[in-house]
């Protein structure tokens, strides 16, 4: 990794450095001189022969291994940087001048470029020759439009490059308004060009060039060099942190409208649930519930005795959301109000008063969650004797962080807004990242340190996805608003958040009810699953479209119950190692040219290929299941595919198609109950996709499912089944941790097998027994029938 | 992961009062109905046919049946169901995903036998409300019953009164209208032979407009008169009349008693085309069509109502009955010989006044209305039409005028707004007389019109008990009635016919 720092020497006043989204200071290595001339000196990196070479006349930095250029720096002199000026000065008064910033980079060989949320576009990014540049700046949007580089909630400045050799990454750690602009010399080339090109043999090397612009701070920019797409993603993580560990039920699904009006509605809704047998673990309160939009309050009328309706919930271990947004009312007799305001906790107005602007609540104050001490009195505000009615099973959204401001320019903050001595315009992309911060350590410390929090916020920026999980903001009820949730969160997962989720159905509008459905199905194999609604439309409780579309619901949902125990240890690698949970297919397949633009599909991990249907009255998708000699096995058929192909898939409206990648063992909860805590106990499956070389593995990782205990006391099982060799063997991963579960295996279903004259179990006190099981032929699918054995002990089951 | 028989003791005696203890042997969460099937010792035969085990993996909890049958008493089946006998309650299946989940689903505790939740058997304490509740609702029942045959016995009175009444009005009416038509020969005879060949198709397009227009001025008419009627009595009184403004002739902002005389004595009807024509409207094309018969309703004025998109020709009738076009008509009318002229003038003029009686026209109007509407299988909602009911909450009144509207007002000052005007029956098959819509309600923003549904339960007061807005600019309101109470079922019935025998 090379950091790339350039700051003024002198300058009229500090220029702004972020932070609070390093985790550390990147340590650092000397660099050994390999060579030096009057125009610059050419320095060793280390490993590879890796070589930085920099020139003075004109200023560029190129960065090469062996013979290639891998990235170079300035290479087209776009090198901006406005130093503080003093434009007008009179008594009192002195104006400093611009001061934006801006560095090109150029990536030879790379075709393809990532990341860069928020934006509502493909997963692979368009060249902007002509057009807007992408632009990374907090707005709150209202109904935005899809295939648009235009800037939405959030700002992560991270692009990712990759090409069949190599990929690489380029963090601009910059929190100001920024953009970005991609050309290349491939794109808008048609197949034909390019063919042409190559029988001429007048084919340049393909190369990408990409420019950053931003308002103010500094140039520091880290690049990532890979070389894999792992590599980036840990080296990603070593700067600005991994993926907060969710609690396990924040993974099952969330049921939300803006609003449920009262108690009697909450009730109802919960009934709902149960009535019609879909499960369901969070519950929750939009704006209205709050009285007159004073947040940390109730409506005295509609909400009188909150507790008991958390108890209820609890009583069926459910759980609920409140929102608490960070624009507070002006009222005398609001508590927090004048709390913040007595402690001088409000974000500045230029002349030093108050900043105010109006929000749901009518005028509001900002309060400066760029201070710690305001930061900690936020958090303190979430202890049960402060935050009235509020109880353990209940958690927070926050909403609006950008911040939005109604009538602020853009519907955001003035850029002259002050947060002690910067300006809003120097950190205005910060601002959502410390709101959801100040919020998840709130929850943390109401549990004395105990318990995981779970924030969701709307805003974000590098360094987010260590305080919870945020969602693609106020869609819409349309086809396209679904298709497009796939790159948008894939395009998140890439720089670091996993935890990511579009409204199910669709925000504004209301969606038909084969969109819902198809929402539903897609939503379940997405990582944050939470259905919500606007206030003006229609109510969409599942069971609201009849029988038949009840029942297609609710086994979307199930089928995202049975895999929370697949989805729980992704998680945990994301939070161990920053791994994504949701994976473009290149990340898996880096060499495989086909999958650099695929955005209609993505790998949950390693092992599940999902492809949902996104097209209305669509009879069939084709899938494209990778890996040249590898097979796919269809989860609800077990029908078996070969990898690199095209797969047409006929599909009807309860059709989900989903693969799991032969060679894989995926363990899932078959008894799907009303609340993911009601299935803690249950017994696992474990599903063994056999390559064609028989050949499987997989994991399995359990922790009592809410504390940091698995972190502070290494209380978790995390075990290695392994299939080889005609065994399938279970084998501790980590000798140094200690936990019990009663959860067992029931059974084990083995795809692509053959049939074996007995099957021996022995377990881990060296009892062997014999185990029955069934073999279809038609499918070569084996099921063993209740191994029995602790899901945390070794074990082992041969087949002869 | 034994077989889990359980020995169950149903005590019979404690539950209803009678009979003995008995002892019964069965599986975990298998009902004394299917009991025959799980018989110890013997292979188990999946209740679908679908394969046999041996005994021993019943309640073993794997799950061997694809209908989930061998494993009634354990979770291990996704589509199993589990029995929960709730002696001194109601017996009930549970999905077998709630068995050992941590929560209480069976009063009588059986469904935790193996999570650790603390359970209390509330089956008695449930059993003992339950009849409570149901002594309770069949003696409202039957109460209600009782004065649902009185409603239905006033009602038949009711409506054959007011048919009598319709009948005889109507009869006057059609005479009256038989002397215009009558009088129409006389003008016709009456004038010069030679301007009326001249001019015979310019007279009968004027006389058909005319009718046009006594008609449109009779709809007017009883429009205003239902608007001036606030209280849907009937009747206008002065009250009424001075709450509505528009009528103040000296625009002093308030009527005088003597200014509402002079409006109600007045021969002509009180200014019907101030009523705001939208409203008006709307209220004509939207309701009163659909629902009773318009014997004086011309075909003309049916069109207009039916479709305003529908072609011009009908615009234009629409057009030939405004006040200004009338004018301008009426100008380039050829004038008569000033006797026949005089004569024809009078005449029209006070056969029109019979016709247009305002008193006259809107009881036909209202007779005709009430008599359309459907108030049940024997009239027994009609008692609730021209009634309101009121519902106070902490911020509004809501307010029930059933077979009318329904209407929202803030408590402390702001407009009443509109939350739908009287629609359909709309209960389920079967039960289509226990639900009321109302739609067409005021426009929300961004949103649909308003529109409620009532749900009408057996009561012997009749009140609104609820209201919500379960979803934007949707209400629900809960009304109670005795016309909705059914021939009760003797108490016994209602108590025992739930318990398994």
């Amino acid at each position: 990794m090379t950091r790339v720092k350039i700051n003024e020497l002198k300058p009229l006043k500090p220029r702004f450095e972020v932070p609070d989204v390093l985790i550390n200071d990147p340590p650092t290595e000397p660099l050994s001189l390999l060579s030096r001339d009057e125009n610059g000196v050419v320095l060793s990196l280390g490993a590879d022969s890796q070589r930085l070479i920099v020139s003075a006349k004109p200023f560029r930095l190129d960065i090469m291994e062996g013979r290639e250029v891998l990235l170079s720096l300035n290479s087209r002199g776009l090198l901006a940087f406005e130093h503080l000026r003093i434009l007008y000065l009179d008594w009192l008064l002195s104006l400093l001048g611009p001061s934006s910033i801006s560095l090109d980079f150029s990536l030879p060989g790379v075709e393809n470029v990532y990341g860069i949320p928020e934006h509502a576009d493909s997963l692979k990014l368009k060249a902007t020759d002509g057009g807007d540049p992408y632009r990374l700046f907090n707005l709150d949007v209202f109904q935005y439009e899809v295939f648009n580089p235009m800037a939405l909630y959030g700002a992560i400045p991270v692009m990712l490059s990759h090409s069949a050799q190599r990929t690489m990454g380029i963090f601009w750690l910059n929190a100001a308004e920024t953009w970005v602009d991609i050309s290349s010399n491939t794109a808008g080339k048609t197949v034909f060009g390019q063919m042409l090109d190559y029988v001429q043999g007048s084919s340049e090397t393909p190369q990408t060039d990409v420019r950053w612009i931003s308002e103010s701070g500094i140039i520091d920019v880290f690049i990532m060099l890979g070389p894999t797409p792992t590599d980036v993603f840990s080296q990603y993580a070593s700067l600005t942190g991994t993926q907060a560990f969710p609690p396990l039920s924040a993974l099952a699904y969330h049921q939300c409208r803006w609003n449920y009006n009262d108690q009697e509605d909450v009730a109802a809704v919960d009934q709902g649930f149960d009535d019609h047998d879909i499960p369901y673990d969070f519950i929750w309160l939009d704006i209205e519930h709050t009285d007159g939009k004073r947040y940390f309050t109730w409506d005295p009328h509609k909400f009188p005795q909150p507790k008991d309706m958390l108890q209820g919930l609890l009583d069926k271990r459910r759980k609920m959301v409140t929102i608490v947004d960070p624009h507070i009312k002006v009222d005398s007799s609001y508590k927090i109000h004048n709390e913040i305001r007595s402690k001088g906790f409000y974000v500045k107005s230029k002349d030093g008063g108050d900043y105010e602007g109006w929000c749901w609540p009518g005028n509001s104050g900002y309060p400066d969650f760029t201070n710690p001490e305001m930061r900690a009195w936020w958090a303190s505000m979430f202890a049960y004797d402060q935050y009235e009615g509020s109880m353990e099973n209940m958690y927070t959204w926050n909403d609006m962080n950008e911040p939005s401001v109604f009538n602020g320019p853009e519907v955001t903050m003035h850029k002259d807004a002050l947060h002690g001595n910067w300006e809003n315009r120097d950190l205005h992309n910060l601002y959502g990242l410390y709101v959801q911060r100040a919020t998840a350590e709130g929850l943390i410390e109401r549990s004395g340190g105990v318990e995981r929090p779970f924030v969701l916020a709307r805003a974000f920026f590098a360094g987010s996805q260590r305080y919870g999980a945020v969602w693609t903001g106020d869609n819409a009820a349309e086809w396209e608003h679904l298709k497009i949730s796939i790159p948008m969160c894939l395009s998140l997962s890439l720089v670091g958040v996993s935890f990511c989720g579009a409204d199910v159905g669709g925000f504004f509008k209301s969606p038909s009810t084969e969109l819902l459905v198809r929402w539903y199905q897609t939503g379940a194999y997405q990582p944050f699953f939470r259905a919500h609604a606007h206030l003006d439309t229609p109510r969409r409780e599942p069971w609201l479209f009849g029988p038949e579309n009840t029942a297609l619901i609710r086994e979307a949902v199930r089928q995202r119950y049975a895999l929370l125990p697949y989805w729980y240890q992704l998680f945990y690698h994301a939070h161990h190692s920053g791994q994504p949970v949701m994976r473009p297919l290149w990340v898996e397949y880096p060499q495989d040219t086909a999958t650099f633009s695929m955005d209609d599909q993505f790998l949950l991990g390693r092992d599940l290929l999902v492809h949902p249907v996104t097209e209305e009255g669509a009879r069939g998708v084709t899938a494209y299941l990778p890996g040249k000699g590898e097979v796919w096995f269809d989860v609800h058929t077990f029908q078996k595919h070969n990898g690199a192909q095209n797969l047409y898939i006929p599909v009807t409206i309860s059709s989900i198609p989903v693969f799991q990648r032969g060679g894989s063992i995926i363990p899932r909860k078959a008894r799907v109950r009303r609340s993911s805590s009601c299935m803690e106990h249950d017994p696992y499956t474990l599903f063994v996709a056999l390559s064609p070389k028989r050949f499987a593995q997989g994991e399995l990782y359990i922790d009592d499912g809410h504390t940091f205990n698995f972190d502070k006391q290494k209380q978790f099982i995390h075990r290695r089944f392994s299939f080889a060799n005609n065994a399938l063997s279970s084998r501790n991963l980590a000798p140094g941790s200690q936990f019990t579960t009663f959860s067992w295996v029931e059974k084990i279903v083995i795809l692509g097998a053959s049939k074996p004259s007995k099957a021996t179990l022995k377990t881990h006190d060296g009892k062997e027994s014999q185990l029955e099981f069934e073999f279809d032929a038609s499918m070569s699918v084996l099921t063993l029938r209740k191994p029995g054995v602790n899901a945390g002990l070794d074990w082992t089951v041969v087949l002869q | 992961m034994s077989c889990a028989l359980l020995l169950l003791l149903m005590s019979l005696a404690l539950a209803m009062g009678t009979g003995a203890a008995v002892e019964i042997q069965r599986p975990r969460g298998v009902p004394l109905s299917k009991r025959q099937f799980y018989e110890e010792n013997k292979p188990f035969t999946c209740l679908d046919g679908s394969s046999t085990i041996p005994f021993d993996r019943v309640n073993d909890d794997y799950c061997d049946c694809r209908d989930g049958s061998d494993e009634p008493g354990t979770a291990a089946c996704p589509n199993g169901s589990f029995h929960c006998t709730n002696a001194g309650f109601r017996p009930a299946f549970i999905p077998s995903s709630r068995i050992n989940d941590g929560i209480c689903d069976c009063c009588d505790t059986t469904d935790e036998y193996n999570s650790g939740a603390t359970c209390q058997n509330t089956c008695r304490e449930m059993g003992r409300k339950e009849r409570e509740s149901l002594q309770i609702m069949a003696e409202i029942t039957k109460e209600g019953f009782l004065l649902k045959q009185q409603l239905i016995h006033e009602a038949k009175r009711g409506q054959e009164d007011k048919q009598g009444k319709l009948t005889e009005l109507q009869g006057s009416k059609k005479g009256l209208e038989e002397k215009v038509e009558a009088l129409r020969t006389v003008k016709e005879t009456a004038e010069d032979p030679e301007k009326e060949a001249k001019e015979r198709h310019l007279k009968a397009w004027e006389e058909q407009k005319e009718l046009l227009r006594m008609e449109k001025d009779k709809t007017r008419m009883a429009e205003a008169f239902l608007e001036l009627d606030d209280d849907a009595d009937g009747y206008v009184s002065v009250a009424e009349l001075q709450s509505h403004l528009e009528l103040d002739p000296d625009s002093d902002g308030s009527l005088s008693e003597t200014e509402t005389q002079v409006s109600q004595g007045q021969s002509e009807p009180p200014a019907p085309v101030e009523t705001p024509q939208e409203e008006s409207r709307d209220f004509v094309s939207d309701h009163d069509s659909d629902h009773y018969p318009e014997d004086y309703a011309g075909e003309e004025e049916e069109d207009v109502e039916d479709d305003e998109e529908d072609d011009h020709d009908e615009e234009e009738e629409e057009e030939k009955v405004t006040p200004e076009k009338r004018e301008d008509d009426e100008v380039s009318m050829p004038p008569y010989d000033t006797e026949t002229q005089s004569l024809i003038d009078g005449t029209y003029s006070h056969l029109q006044s019979l016709i247009c009686d305002p008193e006259c026209i809107s009881i036909c109007r209202n007779l005709e209305k009430e008599i359309g509407f459907d108030f049940g299988p024997s009239a027994e909602f009609a008692y609730l039409y021209s009634q309101c009911y009121e519902l106070s909450t902490s911020e509004y009144i809501y307010r029930l005028c059933p077979f009318n509207r329904v209407s929202q007002k803030p408590k402390f000052g702001g407009s009443e707004t509109n939350l739908g005007l009287w629609g359909q029956w709309a209960g389920p098959e079967g039960n289509l007389y226990s639900v009321m819509k109302y739609d067409h309600g005021q426009g929300c923003w961004q949103g649909p019109n308003r529109s409620t549904t009532v749900k009408l339960t057996c009561g012997k007061e009749t009140v609104v008990t609820s209201t919500s807005e379960p979803s934007r600019c949707e209400y629900l309101m809960e009304f109670t009635t005795p016309a909705v109470c059914q021939e009760p079922a003797s108490l016994d019935e209602v108590l025992h016919g739930h318990t398994e025998l």
